[in-house]
């Protein structure tokens, strides 16, 4: 099976979505990533980030309700799907049949 | 009450920024996201921070998958929206019939009339540019300042061309002395034909850069050579190849042919220079070429030079200023100028005064220039007035289109394709009218156009033409008529208000004073040429012809001839003389006679003749006597003209000592004043001597009661056994006489035609306005009848606005066709006046032009049954 590729920046947003549940919005998305990963991701780079997964269908949205604050623009809620999961799953166990791969001799340093 | 706390607000500009280039679909929850971050940012790092945050947040969105998609090209959507603009355009024609002939129809004439023009001044702008030197060639010009009037010629003294070489060598290329381009007969064995060509030095190929296409450009090296041009060549040796044969110039100089070059085309300078000859060839024919090759006195050369590329041509200009004058020994009060006449203002700059350049053609290069932009002008108001003014019948449409979610912009779109679609087909209707007329516009303008089909530039500068015209065509409409508001425009409460006719009577002003000034204009030429042509000339031209002699054979055996020929009775008199009716042979000053003022500046012209002269052109003798053969020391006499006396002052010249030349004449007689040169001139003052040596010219005055046809016959015959190489190339005098008004016969029709088409087009738009008022008025008229109304009173009341509209243009058009015309005539010095009845004439005939257009519908509706317009509804 031919397998979507996922990258690196990608698979962190996949996954602080997922951490998000429920409450998945282009800045508590941003904030969190920020916050746990010590580094500075601008607006655009997300939103381009998350269109993208969107797109492959590893995201689906929905808008949710006007509120006072934001200016009177709704939020846009991400939810990982299924397939999203699956991928997700996928790169993990890859990673773990690389780590399992690697000689013991190989990190005795 | 608790202050309202201030809330900062991210940028404005930002915001709009990027609402301008975010995708729709993204753009809610993307502002949300920044209005928070901005927020965040507000409470973390202060208001000032989180703005240039905010700033470089809508910066960094702009990047692929955020901007959204700009229709730049048409989809495939307004594709088929314009197949429907076009599918309704067509209908709209078809529809209505008569509006589209007139609209087409004017819209196309306009278009052929500027096409034609566009053409013509193209034309006249390529003069010349076939020369690839073009830019640094020139003609040195001498200028006579004083005395006044002076005068410029391109004449110049033999000396000039060395001294240019010898003194401002290193600013010329080259340096080319030439002779005047001259009627010769070039034979071979018995093949003889009289050609024009020049006398010039061995540069002169590599400077106008002829193309050869046998031999090279340096074959005027030899003093025998001479190169033909290849319509001459293909004349006298047919096939053959002329290299290296002997030609013979004016029956007697054996000449060896050293090239033939490529006929040099109509808008060349030397378009009728058919052969070359040497210089140095000239000047050994010539003796007074030899005697005058040290003075600065004769001005009978033209000198030709090529400038280096370093070299400026005004700088050179200057530079040589006084070469001329400072070389001079006699007359030194004569101030004379000197000159370079750039080669590019040869044709449309040829005109001078005091010594400067002051136009010439260009004038009316601009003068159709603006004519045709008018005349297409013209047609495109037709369209425009005959568009608003349907206006009303397509409110309707308008209101509907808008209703059902039509946008300003589509309408806008829909009224310019049918603009576009209309000047497309009258352009293809002016280019087949241009096709057809071009052979006749060529023979009034002169000239030899083709339509450069195989241009790019042509076709591209068409199709930009038609694009602009349609669009200049299509604006008002198009934004006039979209601009209806739909409910007024559906519920018929629309009223075009009072002042909504305005721009339309602007429009139709605008063309009758255009109309009635080209009018005015085209009377007032034809007067002046009319005037001009009725002047006395004070020589009678029936049955005068002349012909060029330029061997020596006539005046051998004159006596014979003219004998004979009288005892024929194929002629009354024959003269030899150089110089002839239409031509002085040359100018002269420094004479002087009794009672001279020493510092005047005289200037005669003067012809050479035999005594025959006088009774051959029927001149008048008005003081003393003309000359006879009889008496030899009238070989030492003068016959001087009218103004001539006047000149001099002299109240009785018969019997006068003139001192000329180091000899003493004595004037015999006084004749009346001939017209020679120009028409439009004052007759110049003119001295005849008797000749002594050859003329070049033998006039004939035909027998009143001979046929011409016959009368030349037998002249033919005797000349043929007497002067067996001279082509027998005779011109009639009042041929030649009418050619003097060439020039201004052809702007008369030109101008003619101009404003007969002005005014047909005005008229065209005239005819349609008419109809539409009188369709639009239908209801109005019919119950004006039934209440009693006659058809009189209607018709006053349908062309009343028209009429008053026409005569506001006669105003406004005279005083400017008055001015203008004005300074045109200032340009002849016998010139007609302009008076009052033309002015008079030429607004009656646009008044009456109008009532009858006007008429027509306005009768139509006035006598149609008031039963038939009031039935309906």
């Amino acid at each position: 099976m031919k397998r979507a590729h996922l990258g690196e920046f990608e698979e962190t947003v996949l996954l602080t979505v997922a951490i998000l549940f429920g409450n998945a919005y282009g800045f508590n998305i941003k904030h969190e990533i920020e916050k746990r990963n010590q580094r500075k991701v601008s607006i655009g780079a997300m939103r381009t980030t998350l269109s993208r997964l969107e797109k492959k269908g590893f995201l689906v949205s929905e808008l949710g309700e006007a509120t006072k604050v934001r200016g009177g623009k709704r939020k846009r809620y991400f939810k990982v799907t299924p397939f999203g999961k699956k991928v997700l799953e996928e790169v993990m166990e890859n990673r773990q049949q690389l780590w399992n791969a690697i000689p013991g001799a190989a990190f005795n340093f | 009450m608790t202050p309202k706390e201030h809330k900062p607000s991210p940028p404005k500009k930002a915001i709009s920024l990027l609402r301008w280039f975010c995708r729709r679909d993204l753009l809610e929850d993307v502002e949300g996201d920044l209005h928070e971050c901005f927020d965040f940012h507000v409470k973390s790092k202060g208001a000032g921070t989180a703005k240039w945050l905010f700033i470089l947040d809508v910066l960094l969105l702009f990047r692929p998958g955020i901007i959204r998609y700009f229709n730049i090209f048409p989809s495939l959507n307004s594709n088929s929206m314009l197949k429907t603009h076009l599918k309704i355009s067509w209908r709209n024609l078809l529809k209505n019939k008569n509006h589209s002939l007139i609209n087409i129809g004017g819209l196309a004439s306009g278009m052929a009339v500027a096409m034609s023009i566009g053409l013509w001044i193209q034309d006249e702008l390529s003069f010349n540019k076939g020369h690839e030197n073009y830019d640094h060639i020139a003609r040195v010009m001498q200028h006579f300042i004083l005395p006044k009037p002076g005068g410029s010629t391109k004449w110049v003294p033999v000396p000039v061309g060395s001294e240019l070489e010898q003194s401002f060598g290193n600013d010329f290329k080259y340096v080319v002395t030439s002779s005047h381009t001259e009627d010769h007969i070039i034979s071979k064995d018995n093949l003889s034909f009289s050609a024009n060509g020049n006398y010039m030095q061995p540069d002169a190929p590599e400077m106008l850069t002829l193309k050869m296409l046998k031999g090279t450009r340096t074959g005027l090296g030899e003093l025998n050579a001479v190169m033909l041009s290849e319509s001459l060549a293909k004349k006298l040796f047919g096939e053959e190849n002329p290299l290296h044969k002997i030609v013979k110039i004016d029956l007697k100089h054996e000449v060896k042919v050293t090239g033939i070059y490529e006929d040099l085309p109509k808008n060349s300078e030397f378009n009728d220079v058919s052969f070359i000859a040497t210089w140095a060839l000239y000047v050994s024919l010539n003796k007074w070429l030899q005697d005058s090759s040290d003075s600065w006195e004769y001005s009978s050369i033209q000198t030709f030079v090529q400038l280096l590329p370093h070299a400026k041509m005004d700088i050179v200009s200057d530079k040589i200023k006084n070469l001329i004058h400072d070389r001079r020994e006699a007359h030194k009060n004569l101030r004379i100028e000197t000159s370079l006449h750039p080669m590019s203002k040869w044709h449309l700059y040829g005109d001078f005064e005091d010594g400067k350049n002051t136009g010439g053609q260009i004038q009316f290069v601009w003068l159709f220039g603006i004519i045709g932009v008018f005349v297409l002008l013209l047609a495109c108001i037709n369209f425009m007035n005959l568009s608003t003014a349907s206006a009303e019948s397509r409110k309707k449409e308008v209101g509907i289109r808008k209703a059902i979610g039509s946008f300003r912009s589509q309408l806008i779109h829909q009224f310019f394709s049918e603009s576009l679609l209309v000047a497309m087909v009258a352009f293809v209707i002016a280019f087949n009218i241009l096709i057809f007329t071009l052979p006749w516009f060529n023979e009034v303008a002169g000239k030899q156009m083709d339509i450069p089909l195989s241009s790019p530039w042509f076709w591209i500068s068409c199709i930009g033409f038609t694009l602009l015209t349609g669009t200049i065509a299509g604006s008002y409409p198009a934004l006039y008529l979209s601009s209806f508001q739909t409910v007024k425009a559906l519920k018929g409460t629309f009223r075009s208000g009072k002042f909504a006719a305005v721009p339309r009577q602007i429009l139709i002003v605008l063309q009758f004073t255009v109309s009635v000034t080209l009018i005015v204009g085209t009377i007032i030429v034809y007067r002046q040429i009319q005037h001009t042509k009725d002047r006395p000339v004070g020589y009678s031209r029936d049955g005068l012809i002349y012909l060029k002699v330029n061997t020596g054979d006539v005046h051998k055996h004159f006596e014979v001839i003219r004998n004979k020929l009288i005892a024929s009775g194929a002629i009354r008199e024959m003269t030899e003389s150089n110089g002839s009716v239409a031509n002085y042979a040359y100018g002269v000053g420094g004479l002087e006679w009794r009672g001279k003022d020493p510092d005047f500046l005289d200037n005669f012209h003067i012809s050479e003749i035999s005594p025959e002269y006088g009774k051959t052109v029927g001149w008048e003798i008005v003081d003393g006597r003309d000359f006879s053969r009889e008496i030899i020391s009238d070989q030492k006499g003068l016959v001087i003209n009218e103004s001539a006396a006047k000149m001099m002052g002299l109240e009785n010249p018969v019997g006068e000592i003139v001192k000329w030349a180091g000899k003493d004449w004595t004037i015999l007689g006084v004749v009346n004043n001939l017209i020679v040169e120009s028409p439009y001139q004052p007759i110049l003052p003119a001295a005849y001597r008797l000749l002594d040596w050859p003329g070049n010219i033998v006039s004939l005055k035909i027998s009143p009661s001979q046929s011409i046809r016959d009368a030349l016959e037998k002249i033919e015959a005797v000349f043929k056994e007497y002067a067996p190489g001279v082509p027998f190339d005779y011109k009639f005098a009042d041929e030649q006489y009418a050619r003097k008004f060439n020039h201004e016969v052809r702007i008369g029709k030109l101008a003619s035609v101009f404003a007969v088409l002005a005014i047909l087009i005005s008229c065209l738009g005239l005819l349609g306005l008419a109809a539409f008022m009188a369709k639009k008025r239908t209801k109005e008229i019919g119950i004006r009848k039934v209440v009693g109304a006659s058809v009189f009173k209607l018709w006053k009341l349908m062309s009343k606005e028209f009429v008053s509209l026409v005569f506001v243009s006669c105003l406004i058009a005279l005083p400017i066709a008055f001015f203008t015309m004005k300074s045109w005539l200032q340009n002849y010095e016998y010139r007609t006046g302009v008076s009052w009845w033309i002015f008079v004439a030429a607004g009656a005939g646009a008044l009456v032009i109008t009532l009858l257009t006007v008429s027509y519908q306005a009768i139509k509706a006035a006598t149609a049954s008031p039963v038939d317009s009031l039935r309906s509804e």
